[in-house]
Order: structure tokens, then sequence, then C-alpha cells
């Protein structure tokens, strides 16, 4: 049961250099995504006709009609014999090809949507790179981990340090594998950011050397429910980010349709072309993933708060007790079952179950850091 | 969203009736009415979630923000015939195909109007006998309704969320009731006021049962006309086909060698190998033009709603077994002495509650020894192991059984589980009289305040066999108080100190004082504390010198562990320690439905989270060269991405079994154009003898998530 000190540095070592390398991925992925274009590989004409006639609503009747904006003309009859309804079916059909104009610029600004990002090759290499890096550094912080569990003679997630290191290599493990599958590289960063934070956080707020564990959490059930938790919590912050994107890039399109409509200008960074939001997805693509990341992390949260009620069965006689640690396992629960509600609620899509999904990711947290660190602090019973 | 509900339209009857996929798409009612001729698309209200009390499946739709929703309808060409020009479509619509919010507008807005067709057969038909409701009536119903909503499902999760946030910040008494007394004397006004608001009792208070009430009663009355859907949805055949299938979204058309009735059966036994459940139109259907419709309506993925409901059941499940749990379960805590022995009845609880339905007088009656207790400890004094070695009989006449409790492994009993959750030492104390005869002995536990079990320990000796002094006949009773130090250290500042918890060199640091313990007076006294307010401290003397107030005793040297100069001659002897193991019993008899309903909840969840449902149609039609022109199409409410893909193998599949595509060009349909209203759609494009043609992608969100995979 001895702590081997050789081995317990090297573990320390290893989640540094993982760290570092992780940085040095980041800053790849920022990079490829600051050289990246918006590019016009498409038409607008063909972008116009893809998404077009966007909020139908909001524009002249006469516009419904008339179909696909291409075509608005067509809307319009023009009496040769009448002169005032041609001047005023001319009037119409310049308005109505205004807000076409509007509508095909808009959508063309949009374009970051469908992969329409040209990325130069030199800042696609950068990218390559930054994924090498990013599995590098992923193989380091895997090293670090199990060299702890080595050190220690035991599963490598018995403190705040090591469930924090172990969420972190899920959540790059969950951006890896999503990888494998889609083209979601420009989440690098995203996902990168926070992960080189919390480790930092885990590596030195929260480091502990490695130590046995107590007995009361000596168990079987204890290293499934860890597990679990773990692994939904890594996927967890995955969501978290790209709900946040989704909410930034929403407002994004949002404020485009105002453009189209006519409502109001267009910012210089629509302009030119260069802002970053412009570079992610559709907020609709953001949606659905968060959508699908959080539909596998849910059960296996699920998964762990039972595992966690066995444990609890087993060791102190009653799976369920509302400490303050299973009170807001059930309240990130509760929320994140919300969302999912709320996903499939009309009125309550989009921006509202995304404000949702971060309720519950901030649930989470005060189940992991604040009620270890604050709420046990206070209000405790016993030392649990 | 704004969904069009008509208040003379009894929406209830959506609500019983309509087959839960054709509520349809939230998204599609509002923007979609504003252009459907025939106004048909909601006639009911129905596509409005809240009518039908919960929304379709949306899981991965891809969506447009708000203000686009529309924008797919406006542009979505006709794929089907209006529905109200087509009767019988406007019928399959009761069948429902729950509109797929992932897919082109133009599926949808058909598909809802569809939907909104049958809607409209239903409220006609139920709208008679339901129209001349009483209102209190009409008002318990849509009361009824509203509760049974998602939405309300949606906020009630959320307050249930908000409710269980002061149980975690508030001490709690079920957990820690002596918190809740520091926080009360702590907050003189805010304290009785939050006692008051069962702050202090968060999770029994009514309002929090009144939440999660209400949610259970709002989850069971959706569930209960879900299960009827469901269950009618598994026996009936799937959907009959749409006029075009081909125009779906991602569908395509071919020219096949084969009759169309051969051609259907092909694509059927095709569709069945990949285990859809497939079913070809019966011969003899008519499509509305009056030629026969070989068709096939294939769906699969059924589980998906199946695993939903099964979450959703043993969810209630759940909340029944955790509550039968604590109307028939009791729990008990005990201290026993190394040698001393235990029996479940309620007198030898220190403290026992039982449920409100529990019958204390019949307990299950097993009784156990301890027979040795041990720890063991890391270096550093952190314990590594505790066991309890037990000889038990677990019921009234059993044979005794040996058996180990440790921590995480408790000894069960039945529907009894009893948990060693605490241990410490039991000095054993001998008073004898001047003679040395023994007066009184036996174990004192004393309650371990660190980690080094520096312990506290009172020992009350009521009958000193001393007489009673003075005219108010005061009995002369012994009290001591002490700290027990297993491992006993002079510490230069703090005195005796432990080192370490494991009674190495065991000591005794104690005081004594004679007087009237109150004991025999019906007061509760805690059996920790001394009240010495009608005793007189006593001078001992010990191994520290005579005349002492205090001494230390050295519990394993005969010579130090005697204390003299007690009133009457008396001594007291430490002469030995013992452990002492604490031991819950817990028993909660409905722990097993309990783990049942957790396992279901999981399983359930899983098949509702990755399971998809889609359905696919296939329709065939005569061509003119003969053979027949066959279409493919499909949808899934679901599954954007994941069903192109599948989509597209299965076409190739009923392609293959359908016979050699004819090599002719295609000829491109035109995008946006609808068949005229009053035309009959005929299948596959009379004008285009194609081969294979696709349309687009199966769903919206697979054109988005299709070209993010990197080919
Ligand atoms: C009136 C009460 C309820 C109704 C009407 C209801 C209805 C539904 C419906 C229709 C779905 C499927 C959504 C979809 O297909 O995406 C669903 C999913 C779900 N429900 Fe409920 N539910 C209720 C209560 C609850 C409660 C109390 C919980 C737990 C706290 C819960 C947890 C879930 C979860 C986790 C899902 C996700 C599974 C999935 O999306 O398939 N539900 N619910």
């Amino acid at each position: 049961m001895a702590v081997n000190e050789g081995v317990a540095s090297l573990s320390d070592h290893l989640f540094g250099s993982g760290m570092a390398v992780y940085a040095a991925a980041m800053l790849g992925y920022a990079a490829e995504f600051a050289f990246s274009r918006l590019g016009a590989r498409r038409g607008a004409a063909e972008l116009a006709a893809e998404v077009p006639a966007a909020r139908a609503a909001d524009r002249p009747a006469v516009l419904v009609g008339a179909g696909a904006p291409a075509e608005a003309g067509s809307g319009v009859e023009i009496d040769p014999d009448d002169p005032a309804a041609a001047a005023l079916a001319a009037a119409r059909a310049r308005e109505i090809e205004a807000v076409r104009q509007r509508d095909t610029a808009a959508h063309t600004l949009v374009a970051g949507n469908d992969g329409d990002v040209e990325v130069p090759a030199r800042a696609r290499w950068i990218g390559r790179i930054a994924v090498l890096l990013t599995v590098v550094g992923w193989a380091l912080h895997l090293g670090s981990v199990v060299t702890r569990g080595i050190a220690a003679d035991r599963v490598p997630w018995g403190n705040m340090y090591e469930y924090s290191s172990m969420i972190c290599l899920i959540a790059v493990t969950t951006f890896l594998a999503l990888m494998t599958r889609q083209q979601v590289r420009w989440l690098g960063v995203f996902v990168m950011v926070p992960v080189v934070l919390y480790l930092g956080f885990a590596g030195t707020v929260l480091y502990v050397a490695p130590g046995p564990l107590v007995p009361a959490l000596n168990s079987y059930w204890l290293k499934i429910h860890v597990v679990g938790a773990i692994v939904s919590s890594g996927v967890f912050l995955i969501s978290a980010v790209t709900t946040v994107l989704f909410l930034v890039k929403e407002r994004w399109e949002n404020r485009l349709a105002e453009v189209a409509a006519g409502r109001a200008d267009a910012s210089r960074a629509m302009q030119s072309r260069g802002g970053i939001v412009m570079r992610l997805p559709s907020s609709a693509a953001l949606d659905t993933l968060s959508y699908r990341v959080i539909a596998f992390a849910f059960p296996i949260w699920t998964f762990a708060i039972i595992a966690g009620a066995i444990w609890a069965e087993a060791a102190w006689g009653r799976y369920w007790g509302w400490d303050p640690k299973e009170t807001w396992s059930f309240i990130t629960w509760v929320c994140y079952a919300a969302y999912l509600h709320a996903r499939a609620t009309a009125g309550w899509r989009g921006r509202r179950a995304a404000a949702i999904s971060l309720v519950a990711f901030t649930a989470l947290f005060v189940d992991y850091y604040l009620v270890n660190l604050v709420i046990t602090g206070l209000h405790s019973y016993a030392g649990v | 969203m704004t969904s069009s509900t008509r208040p003379h339209e009894p929406a209830g009857a959506a609500t019983d009736l309509a087959p839960k996929p054709s509520p349809g798409d939230p998204d599609a009612a509002d923007p979609a009415g504003s252009i459907d001729p025939a106004g048909l698309i909601d006639p009911a209200g129905l596509i409005d979630e809240e009518a039908v009390g919960f929304a379709p499946d949306s899981s991965s739709g891809r969506r447009l923000p708000e203000g686009h929703a529309d924008a797919r309808v406006a542009v979505a060409p006709d794929v089907f015939a209006p529905a109200g020009s087509d009767g019988r479509d406007g019928a399959d619509g009761a069948a429902g195909l729950g509109a797929d919010p992932t897919s082109a507008g133009g599926a949808r807005r058909s598909a809802a109007g569809r939907a909104g067709g049958a809607a409209g057969q239903y409220a006609s038909a139920s709208g008679g006998t339901r129209a001349g409701r009483h209102p209190a009536l009409a008002l318990a119903v849509r009361s009824w309704r509203q509760l049974t909503s998602m939405r309300t499902a949606l906020v009630l999760l959320f307050l249930l969320a908000l409710a269980a946030v002061p149980g975690s910040l508030l001490p709690q008494r079920n957990i820690n009731p002596m918190r809740v007394d520091q926080y009360l004397s702590k907050h003189q006004t805010l304290g009785p006021l939050l006692d008051k608001l069962s702050g202090f009792d968060v999770f029994a208070a009514p309002w929090f049962a009144a939440i999660y009430l209400l949610l259970f009663i709002s989850l069971i009355g959706c569930l209960s006309s879900r299960i009827r859907w469901h269950a009618r949805a598994l026996f009936t055949a799937p959907p009959k086909a749409p006029a075009r299938p081909g125009r779906l979204p991602g569908g395509s058309s071919w020219t096949s060698p084969l009759a169309p009735a051969d051609a259907t059966a092909a694509a059927r036994a095709a569709l069945r190998r990949r285990r859809f459940r497939a079913s070809v139109a019966p011969a003899g259907t008519q499509r509305p033009d009056g030629s026969p419709d070989h068709s096939v309506a294939a769906e699969k993925g059924y589980l998906r709603e199946t695993g939903n409901l099964v979450f959703h059941v043993a969810l209630v499940g759940l909340l029944a077994a955790v509550g039968f749990g604590s109307w028939f379960g009791y729990q008990g805590t005990t201290l026993v002495v190394t040698g001393d022995s235990m029996a479940n009845t309620i007198i030898s609880y220190d403290q026992f509650s039982g449920g409100k339905l529990v019958d204390t007088a019949k307990l299950r009656p097993f009784s156990l020894t301890l027979n040795r207790f041990a720890a063991a400890y890391e270096p550093n004094g952190e314990p590594s192991d505790f066991r309890a070695d037990v000889a038990y009989s677990p019921d009234l006449d059993a044979p005794t059984r040996q058996a180990t409790i440790r921590v995480n492994h408790p000894l069960v009993l039945g529907n009894a589980k009893v948990y060693l959750i605490g241990h410490g030492y039991a000095p054993h104390f001998v008073l004898r009289d001047a003679k040395g005869r023994t007066v009184w002995q036996g174990n004192v536990p004393c309650t371990p305040r660190d980690g080094m079990f520096t312990s506290t320990c009172t020992v009350k000796i009521p009958d000193t066999g001393l007489a009673p002094l003075g005219v108010r006949k005061e009995p002369q009773q012994l009290a001591f108080s002490g700290v027990f130090t297993p491992t006993t250290h002079l510490d230069p500042t703090q005195g005796y100190v432990s080192t370490f918890p494991a009674a190495r060199a065991p000591g005794l640091t104690i005081t004594g004082f004679v007087g009237n313990l109150h004991l025999d007076e019906g007061v509760p006294q805690n059996v920790y504390t001394v009240d010495t307010q009608d005793m007189r401290q006593l001078t001992l003397n010990g191994p520290a010198g005579t005349a002492r107030n205090a001494q230390v005793l050295a519990l394993n040297n005969p010579r130090q562990r005697t204390l003299s100069g007690l009133p009457g001659g008396l001594s007291l002897e430490a002469d030995s320690v013992a452990e002492f193991a604490t031991f819950q019993v817990k028993s909660d008899p409905f722990k097993r439905e309990a783990l049942i309903f957790a396992v279901l909840i999981i399983a359930g969840l899983i098949a509702s989270l990755r399971v998809h449902r889609r359905r696919l149609w296939v329709r065939a039609s005569p061509a003119p060269e003969g053979g027949s022109v066959v279409e493919i199409g499909g949808l899934s409410r679901s599954h954007g991405d994941g069903f192109a893909v599948e989509l597209g193998q299965l076409t190739t599949l009923v392609r293959e079994a359908t016979g050699p595509a004819g090599g002719r060009e295609a000829a491109p349909r035109p995008e946006a154009a609808a068949p005229p209203p009053g035309e009959p759609a005929a299948p596959g494009g009379a004008a285009a003898p194609s081969t294979t043609e696709s349309r687009g992608t199966a769903a919206g969100g697979a054109a988005s998530n299709a070209s993010e995979r990197e080919h």
C-alpha cells in the first residue's frame, strides 16, 4: 500500500507536460480558426436558393406569394394598360429586389453554416498539427492518470485533484471521439481553453500527493459510481461549451435576420466578414451537437447516481439521504431531464433549452466543487 | 410559437384519440398555417403540443432559430396533394406521421397537414358528445390537460430542482439535528421563520411533497394516454404511404421491370429482412383517382417510445418504492461492547425511528453478539479497515451463525441489514468496597472525539452501597468523568493526549464526584454528561499522588490503574479496555423494488435516447412502357443524418430487390412544382420515367451534418 514516490513524481511530470502540450494544441486550433476565412465557395445565388425566403413572415406578403426570392418579380403581374399600376408594380418589384439582395447578403454572411468556411492550406496544417498535439497531450495525460494509480496502488480517482484530471481526460476523449465522426475541429479551441484552465486549477489548488483511500471510499461500487460521474461530467463539459457557442451563434443569426429584414444595419464585423462567430457552424448544428452530447451523457449520469445510491446503501444503509452531494446530483439530474423535455417542447426549444442546459451544468459544478469546498465546510455533518 | 388553438374545437378529443406522433411538429403549426390554403394545417389546435400533452420527438432536430422556422416551409415544394383534397391521405394522418422537425419543410408541412386532417376528423367525431359539457367539468378537464402537459412537467421539474436547493444549504433535522439547533440559536429572527416554512425539513416539507406529487400525478396522467397510443401503434400497420414518397427529402425513384404488385412485394420482403415492420396496402385498395394502390409502409424503432414509456413508468415505480420503503421501514442504532449482545427489539436501540406503518412489536426477532472488534490503521493513524466478528441468530429459534461485519459489508437478515457505523473504547471499571468486595463493575463506552480516538468517558454509579446523607437523605452516588487516550502521550503543553487510535498504551485522565445524580427522578438524562449541580468534587488518591482533583490511570499497568480515597473507603479500578462497535439496523422492505425500477430507468433511457424511429414508404405504379415506377422515401423523427445514410442503403436494397433499373436518363423534376390540387397525384411522376433520382438528403439536419463530416 505504500506510495511509490518515483512513480508518483513521474505522474506529476506527465500531468504537467500533458497540460503544456494541450496548451500548444489550443494555440494551434486558435490559429487555424483565426486564419480561416468565410469563403464564397458557393455562389450567392446558390446560397439564396438553399436558404431562401428567410423569415417570410417578416417581409411583404407579396414575397410569400412569390415563392423563392430569386423569382420575386414573377409574383407581380403588370397590366400594360395601366401606367399607374405599372409604376406601382415596378416600385414594388424594386422593393422586392432590394429585400432579396439584403437577404442574399445576409445569407452569404451566415454562410459559416454548412462548412462554407474556407481554410487556407497553411491554416489547415496548423489545425492538423493541433489535433496531433491533442492526441499526444491526451496520451501524456492518460499516462499521468495511470501512473498516479500505480503510485497509490489503487484506482486513480480518490480525491478532487484526481477527479478533475479525469474529467478533463474524458472531455478531451469526447472531443477526439467526436472528431472521428464529424468535422468538429473548429471546436478545438473552445474545448482546450476550459480544459487547460481546469487542469491548471486542479494541478495547483486541488493538488494532493497520492495516498490511500479512506475505508468508506474503498468500495467496489464507489469505483463504478465515480467512473460514471466522471465520464458523464467530462461529456457534459463538452455540451456546456457547445451550448455557449450555440447561444452566441443564435444571437448572431437573429441579428442577421434583422439585417435581412432591413430592421438593422450590418455591424462592422458582419461587413468585413471577419468575426469569430461567423465561422461557427449554424446554431441548428450546434444545437444538435449539444443535444447529442447531453443525450449521450445523461444515461451515464443517471447510472452514476444509481450506483452512488447502491454504494450509499452498502455503506450507510440508506440509498438516499438528501445529503448535499446527493441533493446536488439530483438537482443536476432534474435539470438535464428538464433540458431534454424543453428541447421537445414548443416555445422552450432553442435558447431556453440551452439556458437550462447551462443551469444544469452549473448545478454539476456546484455538486463537484462548492459542495465539497463551501457547503460542507459551512453546514457539514461530519467530514463527509 | 403561436399555435392556433381554436377555442371551439375540443382539442381534448385529440388528446385522447390522436396517436402520439400525429400531434406533429410544433414548428409546423403556425407558419404553415399562413400558407395553407385549406387552413387545414392545424384545425384543432392539435399541433400545439400543449393540447396534446407532449411534444413530438425532436431529439436531434436541426432547427432554425425561431424566425427562420418558416423559411423552410415557405420554400418547400408541395410534396403531397393538399391534405384537404385527398380524404384518404388525411385519414392516413390519423395513423400519424409526426412530422420530423429535422426534415425539410415540405414534408413537415404536408405531414402537419395530414395530421391536421386527422385532427379535424377526430374533432368532429367527438366534438358533438362533448360540446355541451358542464362548465365545471370543462374546467376540470382543462386543468387536467394543463397538468398533464409536458410544459407543466417542465416547470414542475424546475421547481423540484429549485426546492431542493435550500435542503442543501440549510442544516437539516433528518441529517444533523444538532446543527439545526445551533442555527436556530444563532439566528433568532430568521431561524424560527425558516422553521415555520419547513426550512430544516425541506425534504419532508408539504410544499416539497406538493411539487413532486403534482409532478407524478401529471406524469401518470400523461402516461396513461401515451401508453394507449403506443399500444395502438404497436398493433396497427404503419401509416400508409403518401402519394409521392419519392418526393420526401432523400427520396428517389426508378423504373423496375416488375409489375407494381410484384415490386411492392419484393420491396416489402427486402424491408422485412432489415427488420422493418412492413405492410403492403391490401389488394383492392384504391388511390383517390381510382387507380389501384401499390404501396408498402414500413416502420422501425418502436423501441424508442417503448423505452421512453418504460423510463417514465419506472420513475413512478421508483417513487412508489421509495414511499413504501419509508412507510414500512425502520432504523435503529445500538452500541455493543465486545462480548455483549443485542436483540432486534425496540428497547435495545439507543435510537430508533420507524415508518408510519411499522409494527414495532413485530420486528424480525434476530439477535447478535459481538465477539471481537478489530480495527487496522495506517502508520499515520488513518484507519484502513474495521471488522466486527459477530455470532448471530437470524430468527427466534434459528441456530447461531458466525459473520464478519465490515464497513460497506453489512450483515443481511431478511429485509434488515446490520451496518457497522462506528466504534470506540469502553474501559472496564470495578468499584470495590473497603474489604475488596466488588460493588459494581461494567464497561463504560466513551465517545470518540478525534481521529486518534481521544474519547470522553462518563461513569455514573448510582448504587454505591453508601448510606444516604443528612436529613434529606441525599443519596451518595458516584460519577466520574474522564478522557480516555488509547495511545497515551504526555504532551508538555496539552497534557495527556492520544497519538494513535489503537489501544497501545491506554490511559484515562479522570475526575470524580459524589452526590445526587438525580437518576431516579424520571427526567431523561444524557448518559454521556453528568449534571454536577448537586454533587461535590472528590479529591482522589492514585498514580498521580494523593488528594488530587484529577488522576491519570494507565490501564495496562496493574499498579497504576486504581483510584482510592473515595467516600466510604471505596476504590475504583479501570482494569482493561474493550472495544465497542456501533451498529445501525436498517430495514427497507422495498429496496429491491427500488433497485429494479432504477435499472428499468436506465434501460428505458438508453432505448429512448439511442433508438431512432423511422418510417419508410415504397410506392409502385405502372410505367407507361410496362414494368413500374418505384418510389421510395422516408422520414425519421429524430435521426437526421444517420437516417440519410440508412435510407441510402435501404434504397439500394429495394432497388436491387425490384430488379435492374432502366438505363434512361433522369429527367430533372421541376423542384417546386406541386401537382395542382385537383390533379390525381401520379406516383413517380408519369412524366419522368426516370432512373434513380434523388431529392436532397433525408433531412434538413442531414444536410448540415453530412457536410460536417470530413470525406
Ligand atoms: C407530466 C410529466 C411528464 C411528461 C408528460 C413527460 C413526457 C415526456 C416525453 C414526451 C418525452 C419524450 C421527449 C422526446 O421524445 O424527446 C420525455 C422524455 C424524457 N423525460 Fe419525461 N415526461 C414527464 C415527466 C418526467 C419526469 C418527472 C422526469 C424525470 C425527472 C422525466 C424525464 C425525462 C427524460 C430524462 C426524458 C428523456 C428521454 C428521451 O428524450 O427520450 N420526465 N418525457
